[in-house]
């Protein structure tokens, strides 16, 4: 079932998924932070109250799909998964460890709750077109979600597939890109420039959302909402967010998109979270 | 020759796909702007609303065909073996072959007898690269009749399959009413004593001509037909090779990684004996007729018989 909570508890949950981040990638002495922290809002508003799903029935056939495109973010997907109640917060720090289900990049034969396996950039997105598909042509109404990288749209891939859901409406596709503005390599600008955005997508009959702020709730909420109003066409919503969102010394800093926090960083990056947590509880 | 029936098992795969397409409701037939070509066009006519065609976006189509999956339908997606096994290669390892989803890949026009397009589509390293993909299951046959069959068995089995079919007519020779298709199994055409040929897709055909004429002069061939290149049945080409001492392998793909290569690995491990491998040598084609081409490089009757004469000179 959908969720239905008000802005300032998912804001609450949103801070418990970044704990969940840094946790993990600090257990796992690898990982992607960056990008996990920057679509943490995201991940928990899908999660916790956007998609038709049940953590106790994760293969439920009606439920609505999320397709994590940007697979080096698993991290965000796996502690949205685990404070949902797919499987426990605690296994969170053996990510990326032998013998782990929680696999560096999100594995559908492991990991509770995850729909399809992916990593390699770019192929996320033809999943979900899949998946919207097979709903059209079985006559059933679940919803599919997909979220990219904003470095990822360079891959020739996700324009084939965007051509394919813009022509073949998709609407019940929802494709969001983390549009934090930079990849391993640098700023997004300086590297191999996706812009504009908007207009690419708007180009292949999107119908195009500009979140100004996709660390901010209400607006996600807007966004979302719009989305599910908007018939004919899929929509793509550009979320511009913060790298490193909720962590002082990650926010904005391209270093880290693929670092894990030291002993000592972990602790000040949950001694950050905490203080954001306590500072919404007294709200 | 002359006399018997000819037919391309691209023509027999689309009729396949036609004619299961009503016991299969969850079937979807993908095509790449190729549906003419691949003869998924058939199964079109037919069902329309079931063939989705992704335009020349070989990728893209593939992560379709593994979303499909995951929603309950079999999704078959069909290109030319170039773009399937080539293009497309890492969106198929990791898109359905690494989860291990139910999608069929029917790949068409693989090998030399593409024919006059030449070399940059004739698809000689299909084999070898979906080979090396963990639990890929690889259907290879030898004309119209196992084309069939091979489809039938796909459809019944749940995992990813890769399917390889010829552009170019070619003999039926599984035309008997006792014929049968068990995936994993090799088929045991003609039981020899002096050298065991075992052969895959057209080579079939070309294996069973060259037995004959070997005959003829004394030599007693075993031809086996191997149309599932993966899994490999070890066990019959194994017994098959301890009885002969001496194997011929025969197919319309590289001798590196395909079927060659696949019975290379397995007698080297269990039952060491002298292989001689043909297929096209680690060489790019060239354009000309389908059957030109056979005769060039060497992948007729006549080519396999004299191959097969040299090896046994030499061992």
């Amino acid at each position: 079932m959908r969720g239905n909570m008000d802005t300032l508890e998912l804001k609450k949950r949103a801070n418990e998924v970044r704990k969940g981040i840094v946790t993990a990638v600090h257990g796992a002495k690898a990982g992607h932070p960056g990008g996990s922290l920057s679509a943490a809002d995201i991940f928990t508003y899908l999660y916790f109250e956007e998609m038709n799903i049940d953590p106790a029935n994760p293969k439920m056939e009606e439920r609505d799909r999320f397709v994590l495109s940007k697979g080096h973010t698993a991290p965000g997907l796996y502690s949205a998964l685990a404070n949902r109640g797919y499987f426990p917060v605690e296994d969170l720090p053996t990510l990326r460890h032998l013998g782990s289900y929680l696999q560096g990049h999100p594995c559908l034969q492991h990991v509770p709750g995850v729909d399809m396996s992916s990593g390699s950039l770019g192929q996320g997105i033809s999943a979900a077109n899949g998946m919207a598909l097979g709903a059209k042509l079985s006559g059933k109404d679940f919803r599919v979600y997909t979220l990219l990288g904003d470095g990822e749209i360079e891959e020739g891939q996700v324009w084939e597939a965007a051509m394919f859901a813009g022509y073949r409406k998709l609407d019940n596709l929802v494709v969001i890109v983390d549009n934090n503005g930079m990849q391993i390599d640098g700023r997004i600008e300086d590297v191999c420039s996706p812009y504009p955005i908007d207009k690419k997508f708007e180009a292949f009959n999107f119908h195009v959302i500009n979140l100004a702020d996709g660390n901010d709730m209400e607006q996600i909420r807007a966004a979302f909402k719009e989305a599910r109003e908007t018939k004919g066409m899929p929509t793509a919503i550009i979320a511009h967010t913060l790298k490193g969102k909720g962590v002082s010394f990650m926010e904005g800093q391209v270093d880290w998109h693929g670092k894990a926090p030291n002993d000592e960083e972990y602790k000040v990056a949950m001694a950050d979270l905490e203080r954001i947590g306590e500072a919404l509880c007294q709200k | 020759m002359s006399e018997i029936k000819k037919i391309a098992t691209r023509e027999a795969y689309g009729k396949a796909l036609a004619e299961f397409g009503e016991d299969y409701p969850d079937m979807v037939v993908l095509d790449a702007d190729l549906a003419a070509a691949t003869k998924t066009s058939v199964f079109k006519k037919k069902f329309p609303d079931r063939h989705i065609d992704c335009g020349i976006a070989e990728a893209n189509m593939m992560g379709i065909a593994a979303g499909l999956s995951l929603t309950g339908k079999i999704p078959v997606a069909s290109t030319f073996a170039m773009f399937a096994s080539g293009r497309a290669f890492e969106q198929v390892r990791n898109s359905i072959g690494y989860p291990h989803l139910n999608v069929k890949i029917g790949a068409t026009h693989a090998g030399i007898t593409v024919g006059e397009d030449g070399a940059s589509h004739q698809c000689n390293e299909d084999i070898a690269l979906m080979r090396t993909i963990p639990g890929m299951t690889i259907l290879n046959p030898s004309d119209a009749v196992e084309a069939r069959a091979c489809v039938k068995a796909a459809l019944d089995y749940e995992g990813p399959v890769y399917m390889r079919f010829g552009r170019a007519a070619v003999p039926v020779i599984n035309d008997r009413e006792d014929y049968s298709f068990e995936m994993g199994k090799g088929v045991m055409l003609r039981e020899g004593s002096d050298v065991t040929i075992v052969a895959t897709g057209i080579l079939v055909a070309s294996a069973l001509e060259a037995a004959e004429r070997l005959e003829k002069e004394g030599i007693s061939a075993e031809v086996i037909n191997i149309h599932t290149i993966k899994p490999l049945d070890s066990d019959l080409i194994t017994t098959s090779a301890g009885k002969t001492g001496k194997v011929v392998t025969a197919e319309e793909h590289s001798v590196i990684g395909g079927l060659g290569g696949a019975v290379c690995e397995a007698l080297a491990e269990s039952c060491p004996v002298p292989v001689c491998r043909i297929g096209i040598n680690d060489v790019f084609g060239e354009s000309g007729s389908a059957g030109a081409l056979v005769i060039k490089y060497g992948l007729d009757g006549e080519g396999v018989y004299k191959k097969v004469k040299e090896f046994l000179k030499k061992f």
